[in-house]
């Protein structure tokens, strides 16, 4: 019984140049990418990320250049930068995935790590557009950490948990259809508008809601489904699976991450231990889950296929008090303090919301931001329709903290911050200790420029003096910590001696 | 667990909260003040001041293509 689990987080920032509707997201996400890599002094271009070893990368090796010397304007000489991707010395990927700048979190195993390196992911983004800005003759771009533009389009935050093979899928399936259903109403970041343009007035829990449409399918993009079967585990593939949730919205505040990785942390545990016997079955779930969505009062409810009506908030106390006994019956936690945290705001949140749905403002991203709507409404008159409470939701998801309207309510005090600034600076640039990502990252870091190309399961060096290209592949999450090679690390004065140190048994 | 009328399970009614204040594990100094809706009309004057001043355009122009 633990919360601890190898997990990680992927955002899609939204981007726009002010004015400009019509700027190509393409080559302006390729742009953020690039600035970045070029002033941590990592190449960007196409070959840096392995996508497969006998791929025939050599030769695609536009840039030589020393990044750190590179004038910026040079930057646009990448020959495509919308291939830009890069793996940073955090041991995460930055990258253009589609019409977005994509940061790919390093792998943690606790819930605290993975909120950490998540705002580690704003920083960066925050980085970037100031060293974009700065370039003369640039047009300001601006990353929004949100999930929706309002006009139809929707673009994903995904959670990834690392899983053991044996679970059976199914058993998976059936219990996390209700989680994932109502934990909204803890982790939802909230959205102006009802449906997927906002075609309807009236502000809703979720971000990414109106846009499923099935319960159980492979696609992110089309029929976005409930549970997403994407099984690339990028570890050992016969005793990890990796479980891809795409149902997430991309959370500013810390108690609302931490819950949305730390209870499907534990909910996954209650599966693989065969914990969870009951059937929660929730009738038409895809219905369910926008019907929660579209009441932010929390008095919606969903029936059960044993014919029980529950609101959201009920669902979410099910899982909560079985975890409760779970815990009680399992004395076997490596990280007591880690999953206490999870459980102590979990309770807390639930409670608060069933007493005052507002006494979470500060905790949770959709009560927050609504909080801020109910104000401008009550002060102003405004209707849900007016423009400005748009903008609000808009300029919520900024990055800037000068805009950012959650930077603005952080720096009044009015968030529970469960993270310092200094541990998200530090996160910028350094890997967890504990995963195969401090090996990546450090990689990066001390052989950067023999570092020909890396991957979550992989690190390849061009050795000087070799003709072939050696790949040393990282398929354990949990091997390649600090403590097995960060000495090793540090103390080879080459590729070469680390190769060879690697080689070596202990 | 047999019977229909668990629509309210184990609900704390009797636990009234407070303002939101940190968990015991949180950092110090992290708990947000008491009195959050005392002030909320001076955040509302401070955002005033950061908004975008064309609403309706910048609204507009958020437009993105889909992702994932």
């Amino acid at each position: 019984m633990t919360v601890r689990r190898i997990m990680g987080l992927e955002t899609e920032y939204g981007i726009s140049v002010p004015g400009d509707p019509m700027a190509n997201p393409m080559f302006l996400s390729g742009q953020v990418i690039s600035v970045y890599a070029a002033a941590q002094g990592i190449r960007s271009n196409q070959s840096s990320w392995d996508y497969a070893f006998e791929d025939p990368l050599r030769d695609a090796r536009g840039w030589q250049l020393d990044r750190l010397s590179a004038d910026p304007s040079q930057l646009t000489d990448i020959e495509d930068p919308t291939l830009a991707n890069v793996v940073l010395t955090n041991g995460a990927r930055y990258y253009v995935d589609h019409a977005h700048p994509e940061y790919s979190s390093p792998e943690v195993t606790l819930p605290r790590d993975a909120v950490i390196w998540d705002r580690a992911g704003d920083a960066i983004a925050l980085e970037s557009v100031r060293l974009l800005a700065s370039r003369p003759g640039q047009p300001p771009v601006n990353l929004y950490k949100n999930n929706a533009d309002g006009k139809g389009q929707s673009y994903g935050t995904h959670e990834n948990y690392l899983m053991p093979r044996r679970t059976a899928f199914p058993d998976i399936v059936r219990h996390l259809i209700p989680f994932f259903v109502t934990r909204q109403v803890v982790c939802g970041a909230g959205r102006v508008g009802i449906g997927v343009d906002s075609r309807g007035a009236g502000y809703q829990i979720s971000q990414r809601a109106d846009f499923f449409e099935t319960e159980v399918g492979l696609e992110t993009t089309l029929k976005r489904p409930i549970i997403n079967t994407r099984d690339e585990p990028h570890a050992v593939a016969d005793r990890y699976r990796r479980l891809h949730v795409i149902i997430g919205d991309a959370n500013l505040l810390d108690v609302a991450g931490l819950l949305k990785v730390g209870t499907t942390s534990l909910v996954l545990g209650m599966i693989e231990d065969g914990h969870l016997t009951e059937d929660w079955s929730i009738r038409r779930p895809v219905a369910a889950l926008q019907t929660v969505s579209h009441d932010p009062t929390l008095r919606a409810t969903v029936e059960l296929v044993d014919g029980r009506v529950m609101t959201g908030l009920d669902v979410q106390w099910l899982y909560l008090e079985a975890a409760k006994r779970w815990l009680e019956l399992r004395g076997d936690d490596p990280e007591p303090e880690a999953t206490t945290e999870v459980m102590t705001l979990w309770e807390d949140v639930l409670t608060r919301l069933g007493h005052d749905v507002m006494s979470c403002a500060g905790m949770l991203d959709w009560v927050t931001k609504l909080q801020l709507l109910e104000g401008f409404r009550a002060r102003d008159g405004l209707a849900w329709d007016d423009h400005r409470l748009a903008a609000v939701d808009i300029q919520w998801a900024d990055v800037r903290p000068e805009k950012g309207l959650v930077h603005r309510l952080r720096d009044r005090g009015r968030t529970v911050d469960l993270v310092t600034p200094e541990q998200v600076r530090a996160a910028q640039t350094t890997p967890p200790e504990d995963t195969r990502a401090w090996f990546r990252g450090s990689c990066v870091r001390r052989f950067g420029s023999e570092v020909f190309s890396a991957s979550w399961d992989s690190v390849v060096f061009d050795v000087p003096g070799h003709a072939s290209l050696q790949r040393v592949p990282i398929l354990e999450p949990e091997r390649g910590t600090r403590a097995q090679v960060g000495t090793l690390l540090e103390e080879s004065a080459d590729v070469t001696a680390l190769l060879r140190g690697l080689a070596t048994p202990d | 667990m047999p019977g229909q009328e668990h629509a309210k399970p184990q609900r704390r009614e009797d636990e009234v909260p407070d303002a939101p204040e940190a968990p015991p594990a949180a950092p110090s100094g992290a708990a947000v003040k008491e009195g959050l809706s005392d002030d909320i009309d001076s955040v509302l004057d401070e955002i005033d001041g950061v908004l975008e001043s064309n609403a309706e355009e910048f609204v507009r122009g958020f437009v993105q293509k889909g992702g994932e």
